[in-house]
């Protein structure tokens, strides 16, 4: 679906073998590292707030192999998947949640901010929509230096009812900036459904500021890659931002404190007969790009480096009293920068 | 040294900082052909055109947010925020984003962010145009908040702030913009933070202020010379985050008194800061305990006698003084 313009929400050939076996394994990856994360928070090894990403994989996996390396992205706190698919390394995303010296922010951040600038991975953020207005600053940055690197913005629907949302969106299409705004509509803002918060759907209120705007299947990863390809040719070319809604649903509660009063069971099993992972795994069997063979190897494969996460967070030290004041500012040379 | 305003002065330290480095650029709601609403920008959208001087719509959080984002790719933006009270709307990319990207990405990302807003009541606006707003955003650790009295400082503290790796929240006192004074030539000319400086010298009491609470001092003093023969020395924080207590200490070892003075409200304000500190380093040194002048607890009244008793004044400051001796 798409409002705004007539335009398609997917382009190109799909990705090759190679590709989607990299999907698929990424994918395994998320899926596995966040069964970890659930284990390792009822063992007291991570602390404060939790939200898991299963059921999510085919948007950050999809929407993040799209990207270039000198693309940015800014996410929310729901963020290990992005983290990971992006490729930092899950030793070092483990030990931050273990808030340990070797994690991705040195244990100052947690769960909801990882930040890994090598990658362009400009963070989480924990604020509803708080990162927005960044992703828009970013955008900025791009047309001021004449660069054609863009911003990838990720966000849950919850984020849409927030002023920063508007405020973002329509900065970002006034300046016509290479910015591409992700929603992933998992549908619910905690336990509020997305249709009891919001007065319309959300594409429809992205394309009230003349961007172009898709509403896509975010449970096919192949669907999300080429809609995020499509979008980021968009703003590159400079006719400003984009807008993708990604339909998705995330199988474990809001973060690990949820009793989950507001779904069924019934409704959980319903998604997870749509699952990214298997729905990836029968297309590529179907087509010949995979057996069982394979992708047992990749379950294995993600298994020990899940476990070995664990073993190199557990090893890590913790950060020691005397660094308390570490970073709080950056020193001053003389100079910015 | 050339005489000038407060406005200008604060306007030629934008212009030498964006000819000095290309990455600064300026953004502000009315910045642009409007020439800012206090007129601190006028002339620069001619000068440097409007992908540099970029005139927003008004929506506080977006650009202060936008202005972290471009800092976090490389530029130094400095965002105006029309007026301090406006900023409650923006508090979220001050406070959240900011202050704290540094520190929580475990120092791999800095914000080089430069906030300018005018401050203060006194100009009848009533209670939601009128806030002094200083004390809260010294506060958070993570920003610097630079509150200057004089043009040559505001002069030299706002070109310092535009080589800060840090976001620094720049706040004008509006009944400071028209007053004037010696602003040095040298464009090289910086005013480092955390360095109170005397304006005026005594020895039977310190008055300690910042931005237009300078001024009420100044006039403290001099009443107090013209009629009780009394001395003051008169501290210009110039920055309150990093703050300069050691000059306050020192001054206090001589005079044994202290009044702080602020446009804030007393109630959990900056002045409080100012005072705990200086029991806990010179209580022996103290004849009196410290005094604060400082807002009334009130939301300013839109009424002109209403609003001038909401406010401190220099007889306040000259009662207080009376009161410890
Ligand atoms: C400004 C703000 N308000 C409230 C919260 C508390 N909160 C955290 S997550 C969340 C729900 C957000 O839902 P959504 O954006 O749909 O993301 P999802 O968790 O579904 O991925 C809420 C209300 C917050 N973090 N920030
Ligand atoms: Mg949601």
């Amino acid at each position: 679906m798409s409002v705004g313009q007539a335009i398609p929400t997917t382009v190109g050939e799909p990705p090759d073998g190679d590709l989607q076996q990299q999907f698929l394994y990424e994918m395994l990856l998320i899926r596995r590292f966040e069964e970890k994360c659930a284990e390792m928070y009822t063992r007291g090894k991570i602390r404060g707030f939790l939200h898991l990403y299963s059921g999510e994989e085919a948007c950050a996996v999809g929407a993040i192999n799209a990207l270039r390396a000198d693309d940015k992205i800014v996410t929310h706190y729901r963020d290990h998947g992005h983290a990971l698919a992006r490729g930092i390394e899950p030793n070092r995303i483990m030990a931050e949640l273990f808030a340990r010296t070797g994690g991705t922010n040195e244990g100052r951040g947690g769960s909801m901010h990882i930040f890994d600038v090598d990658r362009n991975f400009l963070g989480g953020y924990a604020i509803v929509a708080g990162h927005m207005p960044i992703a828009t600053g970013l955008g900025l940055a791009a047309n001021l230096s004449h660069e054609d690197w863009a911003t990838l913005c990720i966000f849950g629907d919850g984020g849409v009812g927030e002023g920063e949302f508007h405020e973002a969106l329509n900065l970002a299409a006034i300046w016509k900036l290479p910015v591409v705004w992700f929603c992933e509509n998992n549908g619910y803002g905690m336990g509020v459904p997305f249709d009891d918060s919001l007065a319309n759907d959300v594409y429809k209120i992205a394309a009230a500021y003349q961007m172009p705007s898709v509403r896509i299947d975010g449970m096919d990863a192949l669907e999300v890659y080429s809609a995020t390809q499509l979008a980021l040719a968009h703003v590159r070319e400079g006719h400003g931002p984009y807008f993708i809604e990604a339909l998705t649903y995330r199988y474990r509660g809001h973060s690990m404190a949820d009793p989950e009063l507001y779904r069924t069971k019934a409704e959980i099993e319903e998604y997870r007969k749509r699952d990214a992972i298997q729905r990836l795994k029968r297309s590529m069997i179907a087509d010949g790009l995979l057996d069982e063979t394979t992708y047992q190897a990749l379950v294995a494969r993600v298994d020990a480096e899940v476990d070995e996460a664990v073993a190199y967070a557990d090893a890590s030290p913790e950060p020691g009293l005397h660094t308390l004041y570490d970073h709080i500012t950056k020193e001053y040379e003389g100079e910015s920068g | 040294m050339t005489e000038m305003r407060m406005r200008d002065a604060i306007r030629e330290a934008m212009r030498e900082e964006m000819l000095r480095d290309e990455r600064v650029f300026l953004m502000g709601e009315d910045i642009g052909a409007y020439g800012g609403s206090y007129a601190c920008t006028r002339g620069l959208l001619d000068e440097f055109g409007p992908e540099r001087v970029r005139d927003t719509p008004i929506s506080e959080s977006g650009i202060v947010g936008a202005g972290v984002g471009a800092a976090l790719a490389g530029f130094i933006p400095m965002v105006e925020i029309m007026t301090i009270n406006f900023s409650l709307v923006a508090l979220d990319q001050i406070v959240n984003n900011a202050s704290k990207l540094h520190y929580m990405s475990g120092g791999q990302v800095n914000v080089p962010l430069v906030l300018r807003m005018a401050s203060g009541g006194g100009s009848q606006l009533g209670a939601t145009h009128s806030h002094s707003l200083e004390g809260m955003f010294a506060h958070f650790p993570g920003l610097t908040v630079v509150c200057p009295s004089f043009p040559g400082d505001a002069k030299g503290l706002l070109k310092r702030s535009f080589r800060e790796p840090n976001p620094v929240v720049f706040i004008e006192h509006t009944a400071l913009y028209g007053t004037r004074g010696e602003v040095p030539d040298d464009t090289d000319h910086l005013v480092e933070f955390g360095q109170a400086r005397t304006v005026r010298s005594g020895k039977d009491v310190t008055l300690v202020g910042y931005s237009g609470s300078v001024h009420q001092c100044y006039r403290a003093a001099d009443m107090l010379a013209a009629e009780h023969g009394l001395t003051a020395d008169v501290i210009d924080l110039r920055t309150i985050r990093p703050l300069d207590m050691s000059s306050v200490i020192r001054s206090v070892q001589r005079t044994n008194r202290a009044v702080v003075v602020e446009d804030d409200w007393k109630f959990g304000g900056f002045a409080g800061e100012i005072a705990a500190q200086i029991m806990e380093r010179a209580f022996d040194w103290l004849d009196a305990p410290v005094a604060r002048v400082a807002g009334k607890d009130v939301p300013m009244p839109y009424n002109r006698n209403l609003e001038y008793a909401a406010l401190p004044s220099e007889e306040d400051v000259v009662e207080a003084v009376l009161a410890m001796l």
